[in-house]
């Protein structure tokens, strides 16, 4: 039963593969349009991952750490996009990023339109994909003993020490995993990023403007090397991930 | 040098309560006390992980009570030992010295001086994830001493230990506190803390119930519980009725050495001036009692006997006596002691 599940998911990835010629992956991987918007994929979502993981992983831990009044409402709120549909969540990124909202004014004064605007499409991929870092750090921390930061105290580390150099390295490992699904969510996302910004357009759009416009056998080739780089992506951090804390732990 | 004064805490099910104990420079300083007691606790509330809800802490004279962890300038070892599992053993020990922002040459030749005091000198560059119990303890207590703290605490050191590693380390501990260092050790074993001590609080459930000079608080307990803890079994409630009688909770009478005074108080009878016998017995012991045997257990000296003489008695004999005796449980048999072997404690 468990390898027909397998099969379900593996089946139509091969087949898509099969049906794609490696002319057409090619002529796909020389065409500027689609280049340019893997590279925007791909750059808008690696930004977006690291200046959310500045400002996520520090709530995390609070989160990990301290215990306050409405907590478990907070945690509740921080699952909520990944429940809601994405298209309502670009909605709701578009109500406070348009020229109309606070934020929308603000940027309207600085010469900037965040809709249609890279930085746009980095708020709803962040939107949808910032839980799956916040919850990884968080269980990341959770797993730190208590005892550990409380024995660094005692050793004259001030608390910004202390997180520095004992809980975020051991708790590194679910951090750099919640790094990388955070970006890979945020560079297969859809939805929500074509209510905010069309143009310019990222992969996932490009694949859905190309079946639109032509079908089925246009999009294909762009939806395979969208995949690879993907999987390619994911298959590095990793790597990465695994060599940083084999090194960490050989120190 | 170091004061608790009236220290109340409640922390999930632990608590202390008005607890108030002085430790002086270059004491080293026991709390004795079964586990939930509440001794990490006061051990914790010293380093200042955790704040008291009332109370005030005197190092020096100085209230330290709210001072930062980081400046109080007290080193604690923790029972599990806390070693960080990311570092080396270099960097575990040079972790406080990188704190305190000394220069990379010093660091070096401050880890190497410790770790070669306590003998580890050899780890420095090994992970710590597959060090022994022991070399993790000594581990730790570099990386705490590296510091020269002014006291250093001990959260149960010897508890995870075996015989001989607890044997070198009792002989670290001493040579360390012969050379002056201040010392507070949390312990649930008594043995180590005669060991060691020279100055011993029992606790129980939060509070101080007994403090003094190990021998004070083994041969004059002042209460059932440090009694029985210091392995005092026969230990009992009772009040001179006559002069030379003493009646033991209300239950029996005995013959003691004659006082004058008619009080209340404790009346221990040693394990080891306790005789037993098949009959009644005409030697020169004048408290003879018939009673049955409650239980037999093992004991590291051959068999512990309770006796049900109206009062539980526990007696201590040997494998060979118990052999010759034939005991078994709800024999009848005689218990007899000397007069001048009953102590009785007055009650303050």
């Amino acid at each position: 039963m468990g390898g027909l599940v397998l099969l379900f998911i593996i089946g139509p990835l091969i087949s898509m593969f099969v049906a794609t010629s490696s002319e057409e992956i090619i002529e796909t991987v020389n065409d500027n349009e689609v280049r340019s918007s893997i590279g925007l994929t791909i750059s808008v979502s690696l930004a977006t991952t690291f200046f959310f993981a500045v400002l996520a992983i520090p709530l995390a831990y609070i989160l990990a750490r301290k215990d306050f009044i409405f907590k478990k409402l907070l945690i509740g709120i921080i699952d909520l996009p990944i429940v809601i549909p994405h298209s309502a969540a670009g909605i709701a990124i578009l109500g406070i990023i348009s020229r109309d909202s606070v934020l929308g004014k603000f940027a309207d004064s600085i010469g900037l339109n965040f809709v249609g605007h890279p930085i746009g499409i980095g708020l709803a991929m962040a939107f949808v994909s910032v839980p799956f870092l916040i919850n990884a750090a968080h269980d990341g921390f959770k797993a730190v003993p208590v005892r550990l930061e409380k024995a660094a105290l005692t050793l004259k580390a001030s608390p910004v020490r202390v997180f520095f150099t004992i809980s975020l390295p051991l708790a590194w490992r679910n951090i750099v995993s919640g790094l990388v699904m955070m970006f890979a969510r945020g560079m297969s996302e859809f939805g929500a990023v074509v209510i905010v910004a069309y143009h310019p357009m990222v992969t996932p759009v490009l694949i859905y403007e190309r079946f639109g416009a032509f079908g089925l056998k246009y999009a294909r080739p762009v939806s395979v090397v969208f995949i690879i780089i993907c999987i390619l992506f994911f298959v590095a951090f990793r790597m990465l991930s695994n060599k940083k804390n084999q090194l960490r732990t050989n120190k | 040098m170091l004061e608790l004064k009236n220290i109340n805490i409640t922390f999930d099910e632990f608590s202390v309560t008005n607890l108030s104990i002085a430790i002086k420079q270059g004491d080293y300083y026991v709390i004795l006390g079964e586990s939930g007691a509440g001794k990490s606790m006061i051990l914790e509330l010293i380093a200042g992980i955790i704040k008291a809800e009332s109370g005030r802490i005197f190092l020096n004279n100085e209230d330290i009570s709210d001072k930062n962890i980081q400046k109080r300038e007290i080193g604690i070892v923790f029972q599990d030992y806390a070693i960080f599992p990311h570092m080396n053993v270099f960097n575990n020990i040079a972790y406080p010295l990188k704190n305190n922002k000394l220069s990379k040459k010093e660091i070096k030749n401050k880890v190497i001086q410790i770790s070669e005091e306590l003998d580890i000198s050899h780890l420095l560059n090994r992970k710590t994830t597959n060090l022994s119990g022991g070399e993790l303890q000594r581990t730790a207590l570099a990386r705490t001493l590296v510091l020269n703290p002014k006291v250093l605490l001990l959260d149960e050191p010897l508890v995870a230990l075996d015989v001989s590693l607890k044997d070198s380390l009792r002989n670290f501990l001493r040579k360390l506190h012969k050379k002056g260092q201040t010392i507070i050790h949390v312990t649930h074993d008594f043995e180590e803390a005669v060991s060691l001590a020279n100055k011993i609080a029992v606790i129980h459930k939060g509070k101080l119930l007994q403090e003094g000079k190990p021998s004070d608080v083994f041969n004059n307990p002042q209460s059932e519980f440090t009694a029985h803890f210091t392995g005092n079994k026969n230990f009992y409630d009772a009040e001179y009725i006559s002069e030379q009688t003493i009646r033991i909770k209300n239950t029996i009478n005995i013959i003691a050495n004659p006082s004058e005074i008619m009080c209340k108080g404790y009346v221990i009878l040693p394990a080891d001036t306790l005789f037993i016998s098949l009959e009644k017995p005409f030697t020169s012991a004048v408290n003879n009692f018939e009673g049955t045997i409650k239980s037999i257990v093992p004991s590291r000296f051959g068999k512990e006997i309770i006796i049900d003489i109206g009062i539980n008695v526990s007696v201590l004999i040997t494998e060979k006596s118990f052999q010759n005796f034939n005991l078994e449980e709800g024999k009848y048999i005689w218990l007899s002691f000397k007069a001048n072997s009953v102590r009785f404690i007055p009650k303050n």
